[in-house]
């Protein structure tokens, strides 16, 4: 039986793990290999390295993380952001990296998922949806950064996505990030019942519960960054609490 | 030196950083000359089965696999690499494997969720030292969508169970074969490296 994964997930940029709380003006900072293997002892059962640069001199600095980061650890990591082109792609593979995501550019030219499926595999290629709910009571796929809302259904484009070639999806639900108020299920589930390809659900995770009642739900993995970042919920412990409450996991590293 | 087969086959270089972990030199080549001289061959591999078994043919790296292979050199086949072992993939309309093991490669039942994507256990199936330390609940790491189908029962060495057995470790003299990434599965996968380093030494 496949576990259920726990996935941290960190911002970097230049060079560094951004760790910001939203709604507040902190930030403080790591060294992402470190943070990495500290993720990897722990027992976290993959990783994402969201690249949250501009400019084409730090996009180097972000491909040198990764591959420091492939050097230390011995478990799989998915890198996104500013994934524009197969060009993009092959550089993050090349470097390391053993997922890549997708998001707006796969929105404004789906042919990218094809292409880029076709060319590295389906089980490297990530659709990640920014979805939120809106006024008429769907879910609609927000892009650039979430500042736009192209009207698309996001159940339709999950279902688009895997027809395209995605191997996986990360939902990230908008609304619930950052509020620590627990995971957007009905949206997620939605669309876990609507593919046949993993599902990871990402924004809301606040506390252990929130952790089971994603995962109980056929949902495949579940994603957090800040309850990691600043330790309020240690791997092992909700590892445990997971297992306890028969969900499937690997509780070694 | 382990000569790693560097036909375009994806991330290779967890696989090198893992096996610097173990101390072994290890080198990225399509060298024939380089890979006749190594002590051992890894056959890595992701993506499709059409393009790995093309492009390893321009290359003539399936006659040197071959020769090898019928000379008793020790050689390992990662995910679509222990694959490409078998006589025929159905994958994309069907293509031709090395037939180094007879068998076949088949898609996973649409039943379960594929790609088979994530951290599964295997179990043995039979007595041998690549399953030595594994420890507790040895969990791996899988990725992939085909799966080998009609293999000899007794080269299976461990399998895991999605959607039925899915063959996970499997030897027959000099060829072994593992479907998961041991170079991506932590702990246990750096111990199966291990214990398969220190079989063919």
């Amino acid at each position: 039986m496949l576990a259920k994964r726990i996935i941290p997930c960190l911002d970097v940029d230049k060079g560094r793990v951004v760790k910001g709380k939203k709604f507040q003006d902190i930030k403080d900072v790591a060294n992402p290999v470190e943070l990495a293997a500290r993720y990897n002892r722990e027992g976290a059962d993959e990783l994402v390295f969201y690249d949250i640069t501009a400019s084409n001199e730090e996009r180097n600095i972000f491909l040198d993380v990764v591959e420091q980061v492939a050097r230390e650890i011995a478990i799989p990591f998915m890198v996104g952001g500013g994934i524009r082109t197969i060009e993009d792609i092959h550089s993050v593979l090349h470097a390391g990296a053993d997922k890549v995501s997708v998001n707006s550019a796969a929105v404004q030219r789906p042919e990218l998922i094809k292409e880029s499926s076709d060319k590295f595999g389906s089980q490297c290629i990530v659709l990640s949806i920014d979805a939120k709910r809106t006024e008429d009571g769907d879910f609609h796929v927000f892009i650039n950064g979430g500042r736009k809302d192209t009207g698309m259904d996001a159940i339709e484009w999950a279902k688009r996505g895997e027809a395209l070639g995605a191997g996986e999806l990360v939902v990230n639900a908008m609304d619930a990030d950052g509020e620590k108020n627990g995971y957007q299920i009905e949206l997620t589930k939605k669309i876990a019942d609507a593919v046949n390809i993993p599902v990871i659900a990402s924004g809301g995770a606040g506390k252990l519960e929130h952790f089971s009642e994603v995962l109980a739900e056929g949902i495949d993995a579940a994603l957090a960054a800040s309850v990691f970042h600043y330790e309020e919920i240690p791997i092992p412990e909700l590892k445990e609490y997971l297992a306890s409450q028969g969900i499937p996991m690997r509780r070694r590293a | 030196m382990i000569a790693i087969i560097d036909y375009g086959a994806g991330n290779i270089k967890s696989l090198q950083f893992a096996l610097d972990k173990l101390g072994k030199t290890s080198k990225l080549t399509m060298d024939p000359e380089e890979i006749n001289q190594a002590d051992a061959i890894i056959l890595p591999g992701v993506g499709a089965f059409k393009d790995a078994m093309e492009a390893l043919e321009r290359d003539q790296l399936d006659t040197v696999l071959k020769e090898e292979a019928a000379n008793g050199k020790p050689i390992l086949g990662i995910c679509l690499g222990m694959q490409l072992f078998y006589e025929f993939s159905e994958e994309n309309g069907g293509c031709k494997g090395l037939g180094l093991l007879s068998g076949s490669v088949k898609r996973i039942s649409d039943k379960v969720k594929v790609p088979h994507m994530g951290w599964n256990i295997i179990q043995s199936d039979q007595p041998g030292t690549l399953l030595n330390n594994l420890g507790e609940e040895p969990y791996v790491y899988f990725v992939h969508s085909y799966a080998v189908d009609d293999l000899e029962q007794n080269t299976l060495v461990a399998s895991a169970d999605y959607g039925g057995r899915v063959p996970a470790i499997v030897q027959d003299k000099n060829i072994t074969g593992m479907q998961f990434h041991p170079e991506k599965s932590g702990d246990v996968g750096i111990a199966l490296l291990k214990n398969y380093e220190e079989s063919i030494s």
